[in-house]
């Protein structure tokens, strides 16, 4: 990839019509020999580090969850540092489909399908490490209030139990959502394609889609309407897993600060990981003219913006740990910062705290190779940032005689790495079966930047934001 | 291009939605209707014993005790399943050649016990008691259902967690006068008429049904044996009660 592109403010770049745009998107899809080489790496390391996961899960569900690093008094360990990062990460997807959507930023059209496959995949790595960690996943049901004979019901006192809720929730709402979305554009495959079997299968999934004004308006309010429920998800989601160390009373848990702190986190890794996976992919398909230079711009500005906001949370941590004048508070500050974990610590502060820093340059912010780099960073250091918050607590808490160190063993990391493979391997097996694009909204777009003749080339000036909704996408689409 | 499904699909399209919507619900229903089945839970379910046993011709018709076999019922965790040496306490003079009653001779001459086929079972993580039950006044009737008329035993009642907790979240409901735990089988004896007509309302339901629900009269007389018996009834749902 070229390192550096130049900034143009239209959100389609290059000479595109309603049928370009439709043949490049569902190319992909439909002409099996647009995947290249990079496709059939990332898909078989991620096949196989998923392989690698299932025989970790293997071992886990006949020894126990001993052979992970969990143990007295380091209860939580890797598994729930991964299931809050995972969990993390998914949000960009929902922030990019649903708010940017209530907002009407134009932008969102190019990044949301992907984002939102995104938010699928991370959720369904995130959903397996609680389910682990209770050491019996086949009695997962039990945290549901189902009718049983055991007389019992979940503690709904209980944070752990609101997680349940809170991601249940979140993965069903996403998965409607991204599958509303898919409809229009999964009957554009199905007319498109010439192999029956993908025509039985597209066709199925767009359940009779005609593109009828009745489907487009059912459709638009139905969008609008998932929107809206997703929106308070956003927000509420992390919020709920920073209850899970909010509630507590251990000191570095007990963190009034929590809740926005981890939201803004989550949006930060989210776009990290978006543009981890854009800028490598708009490249092997040749996707730049979609999603443009602008696109990256703002997506390294959110996370600039959000990555402030998660240093100033770590700011806040140190002072008010001092502030608060409790022994207990300062010393937990203490051993953050110069305890066996103090690595861990000053890692974290250079990745979330000077890295980000760089993206005030718009030179950075453009150079394509930089940026990846510092994503990397970012993703690391959101890592850190939930491995310093449970394990110097739960290793450094009120009693010394409790202290311990944490160590994780092969199985924490095999189990990690597998994540990292699963979502690979889903991420670039739906690059491959469904538009990444959303390709009705690319032509949407199109429209409210030419008008409804035939494209001629771009419009010389950008799209007003105001224009958005979907309303004008009669006829004009497939 | 044709069309790739007839307009009937549509039909298909429409049930598969409502399916998802109501598949988990149907899923849960008949997951709870499983669970609670006789055949999950094995209530009502005569067991394959060695010899057939009849509880309702040795209490009802012959008015035997039920501590002449169960003897350590009132002492200890375990009823007890009588040795054979029981048995032959009678069997030794009567009814010596039935052949029903070969595997009991076989099990006295060559000293090994008959296995007979457990019928009520708590799981290994349960910890009961019989004896503390019945000093507290539980009749048999009221976990083992009505067992005096029963021609082959069978698990009485299913035992379902909630169901212990029942009583154990409101003893007032069942507990009550020890010295009354084994007198309402002399009262049912086949040929007892004006006893047993003369039994109160709630002797007379657990005897025959194992159940009662007591009136307020009854439960205010519950709370009183409640009190006396010092039961401390927070603690008495408490996980550790009997997952020890």
């Amino acid at each position: 990839m070229s390192a550096r592109e130049k900034l143009n403010d239209d959100l389609i770049l290059g000479k595109h019509t309603y049928r370009s745009i439709n043949d490049k998107v569902n190319n992909v899809v439909l002409n099996q020999n647009s995947h290249t080489i990079p496709w059939a790496v990332c898909f078989m390391v991620g096949f196989m580090l998923l392989q690698l996961m299932g025989l970790v899960i293997l071992w886990l569900l006949y020894r126990g969850i001993g052979i992970w690093g969990v143990n007295n008094p380091s209860m939580w360990g890797w598994d729930i540092i991964n299931f809050v990062w995972w969990i993390g990460i998914g949000h960009a997807g929902t922030l990019i489909s649903a708010i940017l959507l209530l907002l009407k930023q134009s932008w969102r059209n190019s990044i949301n399908r992907f984002a939102e496959a995104m938010t699928l995949f991370a959720v369904a790595c995130a959903g397996l490490f609680p389910l682990l960690h209770t050491g019996r996943p086949y009695m997962a049901y039990w945290m549901f209030p189902y009718p049983n004979v055991l007389a019992m019901t979940p503690n709904f006192r209980s944070p752990l139990l609101w997680d349940v809720f809170a991601i249940s929730t979140y993965a069903t709402v996403s998965a409607v959502f991204w599958f509303l979305g898919l409809i229009p554009d999964v009957a554009s495959l199905r007319d498109r394609s010439k192999n029956p079997i993908f025509r039985t299968i597209f066709g199925a999934l767009a359940m009779g889609w005609r593109g009828a004004s009745s489907h487009w308006q059912r459709y638009e309010s139905a969008y609008i309407m998932l929107a809206g429920l997703s929106t308070p998800l956003v927000l509420s989601v992390h919020s709920i897993v920073s209850f899970d160390f909010a509630v507590s009373n251990l000191p570095g848990w007990h963190v009034t600060l929590f809740p926005p702190y981890f939201v803004a986190g989550a949006v930060y890794a989210g776009f990290a990981m978006v543009l981890t996976l854009a800028i490598p992919v708009r490249a092997w398909y040749n996707m730049k003219d979609f999603i443009t230079m602008r696109h990256i711009d703002w997506m390294a500005k959110v996370m600039l913006a959000t990555g402030l906001i998660v240093f100033y949370g770590y700011l806040c941590e140190g002072f008010f740990s001092w502030y608060s004048g409790n022994v207990f508070e300062r010393d937990m500050m203490r051993f953050r910062m110069f305890g066996p974990y103090g690595w861990a610590y000053w890692m974290l502060i250079l990745c979330n705290g000077v890295v980000p820093q760089f993206l005030w340059f718009p030179k950075i912010r453009t150079n394509l190779v930089a940026l990846f780099v510092i994503c990397q960073f970012v993703s690391l250091g959101m890592w850190l940032e939930r491995f310093v918050i449970i394990t110097v607590s739960l290793t450094r808490d009120f009693l010394p005689s409790s202290w311990g160190y944490f160590t994780p063993t092969i199985y924490d990391i095999g189990m990690f790495v597998g994540t990292v493979g699963q979502f690979t391997f889903l991420m670039f097996g739906f690059l491959r079966v469904l538009p990444m694009i959303n390709n009705f909204e690319m032509k949407e777009l199109l429209y409210r930047m030419i008008g409804r003749g035939h494209g001629h080339g771009h419009a010389a000036h950008a799209p007003e934001p105001a224009l958005a909704g979907h309303a004008a996408g009669d006829g004009e689409e497939h | 291009m044709a069309q790739v499904f007839h307009p009937r699909a549509n039909v298909l399209a429409k049930l598969s939605l409502i399916l998802l919507a109501t598949g988990p619900v149907l899923l849960l229903l008949i997951g709870t209707g499983v669970s609670r089945a006789s055949h999950n839970t094995k209530a009502g379910i005569a067991a394959d014993q060695p010899v057939p046993f009849s509880h309702e011709h040795h209490v009802s018709e012959l008015g035997i005790d039920c501590r002449y076999c169960h003897s350590n019922v009132e002492t200890s965790a375990h009823a007890t399943v009588p040795p054979t040496e029981t048995c032959m306490s009678c069997h030794s003079q009567i009814w010596t050649n039935s052949p029903l009653l070969e595997p009991i001779r076989q099990s006295y001459k060559t000293n090994t016990p008959v296995t007979w086929a457990q019928v009520n079972k708590v799981p290994e993580f349960v910890y009961f008691n019989h004896s503390i039950h019945i000093k507290r006044g539980l009749n048999c009737n009221i976990c083992h259902g009505s067992v005096q008329q029963m021609q082959l035993a069978y698990k009485g009642k299913p035992f379902f967690m909630v169901w212990c907790l029942n009583c154990h979240r409101n003893p007032e409901k069942y507990v009550g006068d020890p010295d009354k735990v084994f007198s309402i089988y002399e009262k049912g004896q086949k040929g007892q008429d004006r006893e047993y007509a003369n039994m109160p309302a709630e002797e007379r339901d657990i005897l025959n049904v194992g159940e009662h629900t007591r009136s307020p009269e009854e439960l205010a007389k519950g709370e009183e044996w409640v009190k006396k018996f010092n039961i401390k009834k927070k603690q008495l749902a408490d996980c550790w009660i009997c997952h020890r």
